[in-house]
């Protein structure tokens, strides 16, 4: 299979997450890609429109779900296909979480935004085999009460580990968390010692959190975090997305803070 | 209060003499749901470290009433106001559900600090980085990063 030419899926599902996200899954009209695995991305097409690298925030078998939320043409467009609608698909891409590192140890699940979505795979993995891993702490923020994503999932989650919610700007009712949830790290009730963490959200978030993890005596090769560039060919052959020595698309987008690390403040990269 | 009962972060590293006066100005304390801990404008006369549960920091805002900016949890210290005139709150702060803290008597501990070097930089050393993640969290948000992943 060729991965530069887009294979044609179907949406079969879609589901308002927020006002200006959903979440769709897309089975293949032929032959299927190989399952996606936690932390990989496909690159979408909307025919007639243009391509986008967005991650896989869940699967049935040879049916990718991608939560997309729409800030640009490409990602309007297939935030308001319907089912029935044809979309492109190339992938899979990428690097993946390593989840078999959280066997035996406590877990925490960092998101910021729409940085929930490549993690909902993590958290279902390991809430599929509990008993593998030891505490579970899921930390999620978002701008506002409504742009929370799977406020669903995250209850169902909280009967199998500790899971926190924030905030930025709260509205009148809402009685959770106020701030960043950076700031949420020191309450997490996790042995830092013994703990992995898996972190994705906005880069500047994503690098806060990787310190105050550390300063909480989490083992920095112990944090994975997810990056974003310029992905375009998504397999490594354009180098529009290359980091320093990293090719985001390839190396990425998972990798372990000590690889990122000094990267992220890197402003020319 | 017993100083081996006190284990908040805060006063990690502390060496045993300094915690014990310290602990010599605390007692415990639990504030039930909902219950306002201080407004703002009050005298700023005493402080906690929160061992359990979350507190609301507000404003009141005409028109809108309290308007939560901030909650702070178990790990860290709510109240700095206290240390510098004019040792009024400059916000308020409201208990969201059970909170159990230890409480400091402010003046008792700003007039040790101001007779005691060692204990003055003892505490200084622990309430500045409070202020540098408050003040790193506020820069953070003002950026507002949640426009992209």
């Amino acid at each position: 299979m060729n991965p530069a030419i887009p294979i044609p899926h179907r949406v079969v599902s879609r589901r308002a997450d927020t006002a200006d996200t959903v979440t769709v899954e897309l089975a293949p009209i032929a032959e299927p890609l190989p399952v996606f695995r936690p932390g990989q991305f496909a690159m979408l097409t909307a025919y007639g429109i243009g391509e986008i690298p967005i991650s896989v925030s869940g699967s049935h078998g040879n049916r990718p779900q991608h939560t997309i939320r729409a800030v640009g043409a490409v990602s309007r467009a297939l935030h308001d296909s319907a089912p029935g609608d044809l979309v492109g698909v190339r992938g899979p891409f990428g690097t993946t979480w390593d989840t078999a590192a959280a066997a035996g140890h406590d877990v925490l699940v960092i998101a910021g935004g729409i940085g929930l979505a490549p993690l909902r795979p993590v958290v279902r993995r390991l809430l599929a085999d509990r008993a593998v891993v030891g505490r579970l702490c899921v930390l999620a923020g978002a701008r506002q009460p409504g742009e929370l994503l799977y406020p669903d999932e995250l209850r169902r989650w909280s009967r199998h580990g500790q899971v926190e919610v924030i905030v930025d700007r709260p509205s009148g009712d809402w009685a959770g968390h106020v701030g960043l949830v950076t700031t949420l790290v020191p309450g997490a009730r996790v042995d830092p010692a013994v703990a992995v963490a898996y972190v994705c959200g906005p880069e500047p978030m994503m690098r806060f959190t990787a310190r105050a993890l550390i300063d909480r005596g989490v083992p920095a090769e112990r944090i994975q975090m997810s990056l974003e560039r310029n992905m375009r060919c998504g397999a490594g052959w354009c180098g529009h997305c290359q980091l320093g020595p990293l090719l985001v698309c390839r190396d990425g987008p998972v990798v372990a803070y000590p690889v990122a690390e000094s990267l992220l403040t890197v402003p020319e990269l | 209060m017993n100083s081996g009962t006190m284990t908040h972060p805060f006063l990690a590293g502390l060496r045993p003499a300094l915690l014990t006066e310290l602990a010599e100005h605390a007692i415990a304390m639990h504030y039930p749901d909902d219950y306002r801990i201080f407004s703002e404008s009050d005298p700023a006369n005493r402080f906690w470290l929160i061992e359990d549960g979350t507190v609301a920091l507000d404003l009141h805002v005409p028109g809108r009433g309290a308007q939560v900016f901030e909650t702070i949890g178990p790990g860290t210290v709510l109240g700095w106001s206290w240390l510098f005139p004019p040792y009024r709150w400059q916000f308020g702060a409201v208990a969201r559900g059970p909170v159990q803290a230890i409480e400091f008597g402010a003046e008792a501990v700003r007039e040790r600090c101001a007779r005691d070097p060692e204990f003055g930089y003892a505490i200084l050393s622990r309430i500045v980085p409070v202020l540098g993640d408050r003040l790193r969290t506020a820069r953070l948000r003002l950026l507002d990063l949640w426009g992209r992943p």
